[in-house]
Parts: structure tokens; sequence; C-alpha cells
């Protein structure tokens, strides 16, 4: 079974695998890039561990082929922060201890970030609905609810 | 396993005729890769789609009604601006289907074509009157949906042929469509039971009506004793208790994981009659 | 409501700052389980059984051997002989060999039967598949009730320690019985008696990190080993008897850890990779899958119990009893004992007799979760309770502040408790906005309480100070909620240096002494003590140094905000010395500076919370909602208040997803039905409104800053408070979990 040329990019990087046709992207994330942010915690698109980006789309990358990936623009938790500076998700999740254990962290990031790109102001209800496939066992979520809203009321009136 | 990336229908088409073994068309993916990580299908050839010209567009057509790409995704209908006023009961049982990720990604046609009676989208097809486009070797036919899931995995498709695009009718006056689904959580559930209706009222009257249940039966069911049950009704009380009647009369479910067979004959009335007054609602031009 | 009345003047204490790990782990830098990488590595997947109970007859692992890309397969064969067979709680090693490899039988579906390493995750998955294995299939259970009737299948002869009665079933494996007064007295003295059965399901710890590992075990004996684990040592002693090597030969790291809640307290897949990578001569990682995870990994256990309470007119409780079975899967363990002690431990009772027992069924073995057995109990006291406040015409908080255990109270379970928060919690509650809000129809509000022991373990903490004056801070308790943070706030308030100043490490089992398992609520207790007595131990030389340089006697010079001080006006007139003065030339002296603690203490200090729920109920479909939610729990001193509002809203949410979806549902087969997210149906972000929280301060004097643990009480009240708040929303009693709307909905047409 040959292995699929891959060319995309990630996180700005033209970057090439070589993947076998079954790989994910999140399997062609972690294992050929070695990008970990991502995680698996479910395989199934159920607990949104291993969310990205492709072009613009907030998606989980466990379940999209690494080979489709030809050519598309991927944006992972590694390129949230702009060098040193913390994008304000990242900065007001410490703030608020809204991680505990710290393992869906990554892609809950990924998603509110998505979220505010869409929609700068939303309610509790929007932000929870938006994040219901980002599955947290530690916080019971009002942490981090509380985070994105208020980065979001920060980021507001910042612009 | 191999992976193709045609640039036809037609090169999909002869790739899937020629191909040996399983074959699968991978469109969002989010019910083929559940699959294939499980162990529970993993297709000797698995033919990507999404390269092909047009799938991903939405477009008016003359007539009024809609023609979609194979792999519009749930986010895309739900973010274009004059779709989801036509139809807001197939915009929004789309909608429901799995998180925002998923969203991203899951399609009409593979909602369809993975023929599970509880999906989210397909009742809501079934009252809309979409049809589809079947490529094959032999050329293109427009089918209904009711003709494609015929039984729980299994459609009506031949080898080789696949679903190249979705139409969905023109909206026309004085008229609505609604879906709702139960799940016990708010989000991220599959449907324990599922119901779509679509109507034409002439005044306050319902001229026409299709209602559809899911997964109360081994496919999406079309019940035409529910919509005989609405029909020349105001969608007063005793019309509503009739449809509610029939939808339950017409459940043959069975007991697992997600709920009992006395469960989901008895929510199947109760969404039966909450789903046909938002559609009444929307049919009067009302909010709801 | 600071009562601390030893120290209250806390500068770091009680105060927000960000995590140490804040910054890797919003980056997506911080390393978990299934995050590292070694030179050669090869990937291991595991083979399990469909069966829930069968006898293996042959594996054939020819086929998979003979595949280019497979580097080693394993059976039971390949772990030590020498573990030997006790079938009971005693062969602890033994159970954790048969449940991490079958031997003769395959006893649960998902049990692991082989296992492969190969040079891709994908290669090792299809290699599984060319192993082929003959079943003898046996009948089976899974039920507990089921499981101690006369007929049922026998899981295993010989299992049953010393404390079960004569004539029990073999499936029957430990019981327990405690109490005090005259139990039957109490009922006839009851104006009403109420007695009800209850039945939980079992439910998983829904960690969102699958157990990972990477194991490394050279031909010189010496072994490394990365693992996501809630305790690394107990991993190294487990992993070493059953690979038959000493125990100092084997290394565990514990990586980042992503949830654990008590089901990462034993091991799984850790000695398998190990046996991999002996058999390879390579490095080998192991990441279990989802479904993986679900079955077979620990649940709960489910539970089948019966609870009699009588009650005075005025709400006082005469008597209570309560016999509580727990289904604890193919291996003794299930906390019957537990759920018995800790059902009635909030009150304070004349007559009370609890029986627990500890039943084996064809389920995966349980784990700890969360304060392990006691949700189950106070779903079925705290429901009965309830029903007697309905019927009597009581108010449930006064009803309980009437029956509170307090300081010198003789407790359920034995010992007189000493300063306990049970009745602040309470008077909280009722002085609570939420408790006076008024409901809307179709709504119910739920009241409960809960009690969980605490656990001290054995600790060892070093501190070492650098010639700059910044800190290093070793622990062994693996950081599953923030204890970095609090760690350094503990070091911080004792050595007088910056928070910023102190990093704080979870050492590998190398580098520091043993320490027990981040469970039983222990970590800020004891690491906590354990850091503060360490900082104090360094302090100690510091003031040695500064008597040395001022010539004065050691006891004459005092710590006082990060300098030595003279004592007294006696002692001399010396300008404060700070750390960092002495630090800088420290190597001459007289050498380094560290601190030091090693010890296992003992005076945890039992902790209480209450908490108050609305509901909802759709009376057309069964569904519910929470509306409000309150906890309202005893930390003795919060040390980093934020952290400790998380351990309460985690442990509210898990509850509410154990009263309402969560549940283990096995088909007729004995086969798990629902092994993935998408259908175990854990609690989204949707579901639930915020969690409001009230941290009450009754300091616990077995702690140097009276801290109580806070990590798993939260999870014991809320079974009971939701099922309340459920049943009178919906104008029937709900005893069986989750109250799933098929339950409801079938309740409420039972009712009419």
């Amino acid at each position: 079974m040959s292995k699929i040329h891959v060319s995309t990019t990630v996180n700005g990087d033209t970057v090439e695998y070589l993947c076998d046709p079954r790989e994910t992207l999140l399997d062609c994330l972690r294992d050929r890039l070695n990008l970990t942010g991502a995680k698996e915690g479910c395989g199934t698109g159920d607990c949104g561990a291993c969310s990205v980006t492709v072009d613009g789309r907030l998606v989980c990358s466990c379940l999209m082929l690494g080979a489709e990936a030809e050519g598309g623009q991927i944006e992972t938790v590694e390129g949230m922060a702009d060098g040193e500076e913390l994008h304000p998700l990242q900065k007001k999740f410490i703030e608020y201890a809204a991680l505990q254990c710290g393992v869906c962290t990554p892609g809950v990031l990924v998603a509110a970030k998505a979220l505010l790109e869409k929609n700068p102001d939303p309610t509790e209800e929007e932000t929870r609905y938006w994040l219901a496939g980002n599955l947290c066992r530690c916080t019971g979520y009002d942490k981090i609810i509380r985070a994105v809203m208020d980065t979001a009321a920060e980021m507001r009136e910042a612009s | 396993m191999n992976y193709h990336s045609p640039a036809s229908f037609a090169e999909a088409s002869a790739l899937a005729a020629d191909a040996t073994g399983i074959t699968r068309f991978l469109a969002g993916g989010t019910d083929v890769l559940v699959q294939l990580r499980a162990d529970i299908v993993t297709p000797d050839n698995l033919i990507d789609i999404k390269k092909i010209g047009g799938v991903r567009d939405i477009t008016r057509n003359a007539d009024g009604g809609w023609t979609l790409g194979v792999a519009v995704t749930g986010a895309e209908m739900s973010e274009h601006p004059e779709l989801g006023r036509d139809w807001p009961g197939l915009v929004e049982a789309m909608d429901l289907i799995g998180s925002t990720q998923v969203q991203g990604r899951a399609t009409l046609a593979g909602n369809l074509c993975n023929a599970s009676p509880a999906a989210d989208s397909v009742p809501a097809m079934f009252a809309a009157g979409v049809t589809v486009t079947v490529t094959g070797l032999g050329g293109d036919r427009v089918v209904a949906v009711e003709d494609i899931p015929t039984a729980p995995g299994r459609t009506s498709l031949g080898k080789g042929e696949l679903i190249s695009a979705v139409h969905v009718p023109a909206r026309g006056q004085n008229a609505g469509d609604a879906y709702l689904r139960f799940i016990p959580r708010t989000e991220m559930d599959i449907a324990v039971v599922g119901c779509g209706v679509n109507l034409r009222l002439e005044g306050d009257t319902i001229t026409e009506a299709r209602v559809s249940l899911g997964a109360v039966a081994p496919t999406v069911l079309l019940v035409e004793d529910c919509a005989n049950a609405i029909i020349g009704t105001t969608l007063d009380q005793a019309a509503l208790e009739a449809l509610a009647s029939a939808a339950s009369a017409a459940c043959n479910p069975i007991d697992d994981k997600r709920g009992t067979i006395a469960f989901r004959t008895e929510v199947a009335g109760v969404l039966a009659r909450r789903a046909a007054k938002i559609a009444y609602a929307r049919a009067k031009g009302e909010q709801a | 409501m600071a009562l601390d009345d030893r120290k209250s003047d806390f500068k770091f204490v009680g105060t927000r700052p960000d995590r140490p790990d804040g910054l890797d782990k919003v980056t997506g830098r911080a390393k978990f389980g299934a995050d590292a990488h070694a030179p050669g590595m090869l990937h291991g997947a595991i083979l399990r059984s469909p069966h829930a109970h069968a006898r293996i007859v042959k594996i054939d692992t020819s086929k998979a051997e003979a595949l280019k890309d497979v580097k080693a397969v394993i059976t039971r064969a390949d772990f030590s002989d020498k573990v030997p067979f006790k079938p009971g709680l005693e062969g602890e090693f033994w159970n954790v060999l048969e449940n991490v490899m079958a031997g003769e039988k395959a006893l649960y579906d998902g049990h692991a039967v082989a296992a492969v390493a190969a040079t891709s995750a994908l290669a090792a998955r299809d290699a599984l598949k060319q192993i082929e294995v003959e079943y003898e299939v046996l009948p089976h259970v899974t039920d507990v009730d089921k499981a101690m009737a006369p007929d049922a299948p026998v899981i295993r002869e010989g299992a049953a320690d010393y404390s079960v009665p004569e004539g029990m079933h073999p499936n029957v494996v430990r019981y327990h019985e405690s109490g005090h007064g005259d139990v039957e007295a109490g009922f006839a003295e009851a104006d009403l008696v109420i007695e009800d059965s209850f039945v939980t399901e079992a439910t998983h710890q829904g960690y969102i990190e699958p157990h990972a590992c990477l194991a490394s075990l050279g031909n010189d004996g010496k072994g490394e080993l990365w693992c996501c684990t809630q305790g690394h040592w107990i991993v190294q002693k487990t992993c070493a008897a059953l690979l038959g090597m000493e125990t100092s030969n084997l290394r565990v790291t514990a990586s980042e850890i992503g949830g654990g809640f008590g089901g990462k307290t034993t091991v799984f897949i850790e000695p398998v990779a190990l046996a991999l990578s002996r058999k390879a001569n390579r490095p080998v990682k192991v990441v279990m899958n989802r479904s993986e995870v679900f079955r077979a990994t620990g649940p709960t256990s489910s539970a089948s119990m019966d609870v009699k309470i009588g009650m005075k007119k005025d709400g006082t409780i005469t008597a209570a009893e309560g016999i509580f079975r727990l289904q604890g899967g193919a291996f003794p363990g299930a906390p019957g004992d537990m759920t018995a002690m800790c059902g009635f431990a909030p009150y304070n009772l004349t007559n009370v007799r609890q029986v627990g027992y500890d039943v084996m069924a064809n389920r995966p073995k349980q784990a700890a979760y969360r304060a392990p057995g006691a949700p189950m109990g106070a779903f079925a006291v705290e429901s009965v309770i309830d029903e007697l406040c309905n019927k009597l015409g009581l108010d449930p908080i006064d009803v309980r502040l009437k029956n509170a255990a307090y300081e010198g109270t003789k407790a359920s379970y034995g010992p007189r408790y000493g300063r306990i928060g049970l009745v602040e919690t309470l008077e909280a509650a009722k002085a609570h906005p939420h408790y006076a809000a008024p409901l809307k129809p179709g709504q119910g509000r739920g009241i409960a309480c809960g009690f969980w022991f605490n656990h001290g373990g054995e600790t060892s903490v070093s501190l070492a100070l650098s010639e700059d004056g910044s800190a290093q801070l070793m622990v062994g308790t693996p950081d599953i909620g923030g204890s970095r943070a609090s760690m350094a706030l503990m070091a911080a308030e004792v050595l007088g240096i910056p928070y910023e100043n102190i990093r704080v490490t979870v050492a590998d089992t190398a580098t520091l002494g043993y320490n027990d398992v981040s469970h039983g609520s222990r970590v800020t207790y004891a690491s906590g003590l354990a850091t503060i007595k360490a900082a104090r131990n360094a302090v100690e030389k510091l003031c040695e140094r500064a008597a040395a340089k001022w010539g004065i006697p050691v006891d004459a010079v005092k710590w006082e905000d990060g300098c030595a001080v003279p004592s007294g006006p006696n002692a001399g007139d010396f300008d404060p010395m700070p750390l960092a003065d002495i630090t800088t030339n420290m190597g001459s002296t007289g050498g380094p500076i560290s601190g030091h603690f090693e010890a296992t203490p003992e005076g945890a200090g039992v902790s209480f919370g209450t908490h108050i729920v609305d509901a909802e109920v759709d009376p057309e479909t069964g569904k519910t909602a929470v509306t409000r939610y309150t906890v309202i729990q005893d930390a003795g001193k919060a040390i980093h208040p934020a952290y400790v509002e998380g351990q309460y809203q985690g442990g509210a949410v898990q509850g509410i997803g154990w009263a309402l979806n969560e549940e283990y549902i096995y088909g007729e087969d004995g086969r798990l039905q629902n092994s993935i997210f998408l259908d175990y149906r854990i609690p989204v972000a949707s579901d639930l409104p915020m969690i409001d929280t009230v941290i009450v301060e009754v300091p616990n004097p077995g702690h140097p800053f009276g801290v109580r643990g806070v990590g798993e009480t939260g999870i014991v009240p809320p079974l009971a408070a939701i099922a309340n708040a459920v049943s009178n929303a919906a104008g029937v009693r709900m005893r069986q979990l989750p109250m799933s709307p098929p339950r409801i909905l079938a309740a409420l047409k039972d009712n009419g």
C-alpha cells in the first residue's frame, strides 16, 4: 500500500508529509509533523479535543483524512499566539482558571477563537451551543464560558 | 485502502464501477471516517468527491427552487442568507447534526446515503419533497429522496452510482416547514425520535402537507396518515390529536440503548404536534 | 467566612495567581501521555475479548508474528509467573495481572487477551486481526442482584474473604456491617418510617485523555516508563511485580494527565507496553482508543440499595438502616463498605445500621471515581429523607440541620468527629439567595448533603534553594487540577519569597521518595502539608546560616517576610537578612540548602457539602433541564480559591451526568452497547447553567493552614439533590439512575 504525498500549510508554514490513506489529519499533525497540541480524545468527532481550522472552517481533525489536507490552510493551537504574545483567549483562560487538566484546552481554544471571529458578541447560550462539541470533564464549563465571554467583551472594547 | 479524488462525477462513477471490494464515497466523512476508525467498514476504495467542480455551490434555480452541491456543508447551509428563509426546517434539521465541528464537514447527501433511520436531515428532506440527481455509468436520473434509503445502512444506489446534486423544490407561497427531534441532552446526540412537517395553507386551512418520522422504523418514514390528519384543517386541537395518534400509530421502533418502543411511540406524537404548530406558524408568516 | 483562629494573616494563600503550567497548557506545549516519542519507537495494540465470559481454549499468534511490520506478540505467558495466585483482595497484584492480560478465562467484554508491537499504529491494529483466539463461551452475569442470586454463574471460586457470611453466593466477596444503637427500637419511636429501594448504573470517570504510555525495557533489566497516571510510584511497584523486576530498576515519569478522577490510580496498558518492549527490545508506545477506555478501564460500581429511615413529626431521625450492594466487575474491590459508611455519615444518629456487599460480575474491574461508593449511598439516603420531609411537611434544610453531625458526634461508621463544617454548609445554604428564589411552574428544587473521609497517605517532598534565592519544589503527586499552583502558594507563604520565584516539578520515581497516588482528595492536604514542612525545614537551615554569620545562637533568629531577623531586642541589632543574601554564598557557608519532608500524615479531616438544585421536567417527553445549581462545601482553607471552585463545579457536573444520562448499557450478550462518547452522553456545555459555589472555611486542625481536601465531596450530593429536584418537579419519586427521559416518562405514566 503506497503512501500519499501531501503538501499543505500549517500555521502559515508550508509543510509536506507522506501518509497512509487511512491516516487522519490528526494522525498526520501529531505523528508526521510533531504538532501534538491537538489531542485524540475519542476518534469519532464527539469530543472536540482535536479541533483545528481548515481553510477557516472549524473541524475535528480526527474526522478528516490527512490526504484531504492537500493544498489547505490549517490552523492549530500551536499557531494561536502571535510569537510571544498570547491570544487574548489564551491569557484569559489562564487568568480565569478555565482549565484544570488542560487536555481539552487546545481544542476549546481553537473552537472559541473560531466563534469570536464569526461572532464577536456571543450570548451565553450561543457560546454554550458553539462549544457543545468540545467536551470538558474537569471544569463543568462554568469558567470556560466566562473566559470566552469576557475575552469577547475585552476584544470588542479594544477594537 | 486506495484514495481517489476524481475531477468529475463521470470519472467518480467509472472508478466505482470498476472497483472491486468495498467502495465508499467521501463527502464530509463524518460517518465514513468513524466507521473506518472503528474497523466497522474499511473500504478498499475511497472516492473523495470534493475535488469535483461545483460541489460546494448553493444555487437558486429559475423556478425558485434550489440546487445544492453534494459537498455543501451544514455550516454553509446555515450561513446562506436565503436558503433558510425558504426552508427553515430543512436548514435547522441539518444544523442539528453533531457539533459545530461536524457542521463544518457534514453534508445532506452523506446523511442520506449513510441510510440511518435516525439521520436528522432526512425526515426534513422527505417532508420538503427533495430530489437528488443520481449519476451512473448510464448517465443521470432524478430520484425522490424517499427512494434512496432501503434499510439501515443500505440504499437503492447501484454499483457505480452516486448522488451528484440535491434539489430542493421552490418554496412557493403560504407554506412552511419544521423539523424537531428528541435527544436526552441538548446537543451531540443521535435522534431518539425525529419529525419533519411541511405544509401549505389557503387562508387558515392546510391544503398540502407532508409529515415524516425518523428513528421509529428501519428507514425514515413519510406518513400519509399524518398528512391526511391535518389536510383540510386549521390545525385545531382535534387535528393535532389526530396527527399525534397517526404518528404514534405509524411507529414500528425498536428498544435500544437510545430509547424504548413505548417512549419512541409516545414522543413521535408529541413531536408531530409541536413541529406542525411551528410549520403552521411559519406558513402564516409568523415567527416560530 | 474565614474561621481560622490560628493563622488568618496569609500573604499568598487565598490569592488566585496564574498557574505555573498555564502557558504550556494553552499553547499545546504541555506533554500528555500520548505526546511522547522515542527513537526507534514501535506502536502497540491490544486484542480484547468480545465475550463477557469465556474460557480461552487456544491463542494462535503465528500469523501475526509472521508479518514483516510486527516485532513482538505477547500473551499472559510473557508476564511474571512469580505473582502469587490469590483470588481475593489480598492478592491485588494477581488481580491486576489477571485484569491487564487474561489468563484462563476472559472475564468481561473488552478483557485483554493478547498484544502486538509493530512499526506503525495501523500495522499494529491490522496485526491484531491475524491473531486467532478460540473461546468456549460461558454463561455470564452483569447485574448486581442477579450476580448474587443462587443460580448466577460463578466468576471465580475462592475470591471471598473472611467477612462474607456463610451461605452467600461465591460472587459476594466482601461484607461490611457497622452501626450503633438499636434500630428496631428507633423505628418503633418514629411517627413515619419510609423504606425504599434504589438502583444506580455504573458510570465512567470519562477523562478526556485516554490511557497512554511509552515503555522501554532493555536487556540490562532497566526500564523507563512514561505514562499518564495519578500516581507513578504505584505504577512502578505494580509494573515491576508484574514483569518480575526489582522496583528500583524501573523509573516511571508521570506525563501531564488529562483527567483521572480516580480512574488512573492503577495500571492497564503500562505492563503490556513494558512486556512488548522487553520482547521487541525497542521502545513501545501504547495508546488506548475511547472504546477501549470504556470497555476495559474502571467504571464505577453499579448499585442496588434498600434504605429505611424513621422520623418524628418534628424532623428528628429516630433510626436509619441501609443495605448497599455494589457490583465491581470481575474482581474484588467494589466499595460497598465505603457506600455503607458514608450514607448516614452526615447525621447525628442514635440508632443506625448499615450493610455493604462487594459483588463480582462480568464487567470491567471497577476503579475509584471521586469519593468511590459515596454518591450512590447518598442518593438512596437523601432521597428517603426528602420523601420524609415531603410527607411530614418539613423544610429539607431544617430537618438536616436538626440531625446534622457536629464536633463530638459519634459517626455512623464509628469514630467521633473532630471539628467539622456540615452545619456551616447547611446554614450557608439556608441563607443563600438560591434557596429563597421562587420556582417556575414545572420546576422542582432538591437539597442533599454529602460526606467524604479524605485521605492522607505516604508523602515525600523536597525543596531546593538556588543561589539567586529562587526555589525548586519537587512533589510526587501528579497535578490533576492546579496543584502546582497551590503548592507554590504554600511554599511562598513559608519562605516569604514571591510565588513566581518557586518552580514546582512533579518528580519522577528516581528523584524523590515514595508518594501515594493523587487520590482521596489528598494532594493539597498531604503534599501541601509536606511542602510547608519541607519549606520550614529549609527555613531552619537558613536561620542557622544567619545565626552563624551574626554570631548569635540559632534560637535567637526567626524567619519573617522572607528574611532572617533577630528574634527580639536582646538577640542583637542586625538588619533583616533576605533569603537571597543567605543563598548567594551558601556553598561556602555550609553547602547547599534544601528542605525535606517524608511522612504519612493522618489528619486529613473529613469534608461535607450541601447542594441546591433546581430542575425542570417536560411532562410530555420526560426531558430534564437543570436550571440552577449551587454547591456549598467546606474547604477548611482554600489555598487557591479558583481551583477550589473548579473542583466544586466539576464534581457537580459529573454528578449531573450520572444522575441524568450516563450509564453502562449491556446487551443480553453481555457486551457494552455504548462504548463511545456519542452514546455515553456526558454533559456538554449547552446542557448546563453556571454552577454557583460557596466556599465554607472551617479549618482542619490536622493541617498547618487548615486545609481539607476538596476533590471528592463535590460529587457526593448531586445524584440525590438532582433526584430530589426532579422528583419534586415531576411529582413522582425517581428511584433509579440515570433519570433518563424514557424512565421519567414511564414513571409519569405509571403515576397517572
